[in-house]
């Protein structure tokens, strides 16, 4: 019994070591650009219930490509990541409920009634299927 | 002179017996995404959502 269980704790203790090691090895986009990050807080663009990003006000071309760029990216993750049983549609749903969550106050997203609106101390008006 | 008045008076009484009260909803009109999703799957998405943004702050 003892000899069976073991190469099982084993296998158990690689897996936890290697979901460890991939947690804190620090991803190549570990954080956001700049142009990015003040685009946000400028309000140009902001979080959309669907998961991607928006234009708020008629983007310069480089907010444009920035954002088009991003969303390709955020697509690819949506695509790789969503788990067995469910659309890409629908993780890149779920993961947009947590982003307008995680909007910053002065920060823009959009409401399910398809106005931007702006972040405030208060919860975000939010999709009534987001967890 | 009591044609004017009773002129007036009508109107007064119009004006009382017409007001229509609108009230505003206090909450905005949903249009939900063309997204068809179960809440069980909303539930078990969540995780995975939270570690997808984590682990892709660059892009989120």
């Amino acid at each position: 019994m003892l000899k069976l269980g073991q190469p099982a704790g084993w296998a158990t203790a690689a897996l936890a070591v290697t979901a460890a090691v991939a947690l804190a090895v620090p991803s190549a986009m570990a954080q956001r650009d700049p142009a990015y990050e003040a685009a946000r807080s400028a309000g140009q663009i902001g979080e959309q219930p669907d998961g991607y990003l928006g234009f708020v006000t008629s983007p310069t071309p480089a907010v444009r490509d920035m954002v088009n760029d991003i969303n390709i990216k955020r697509k690819a993750a949506y695509t790789s990541g969503a788990p067995a049983g469910s659309t890409v549609e629908q993780f890149a749903f779920v993961t947009g409920c947590n982003l307008i969550a995680k909007t910053r106050p002065g920060e823009k997203y959009k409401a399910p009634d398809g106005r931007w609106l702006t972040r405030d101390s208060g919860a975000p008006v939010r999709d009534s299927r987001c967890p | 002179m009591i044609g004017r008045r009773f002129v007036a008076m009508l109107m007064g009484a119009a004006a009382l017996g017409g007001c229509v009260q609108i009230e505003t909803p206090d909450k905005p009109i949903e249009i939900n995404l063309n997204i068809n999703i179960k809440q069980e799957i909303v539930y078990k998405l969540d995780g995975d959502a939270k570690k997808l943004i984590e682990q892709n702050s660059g892009i989120f």
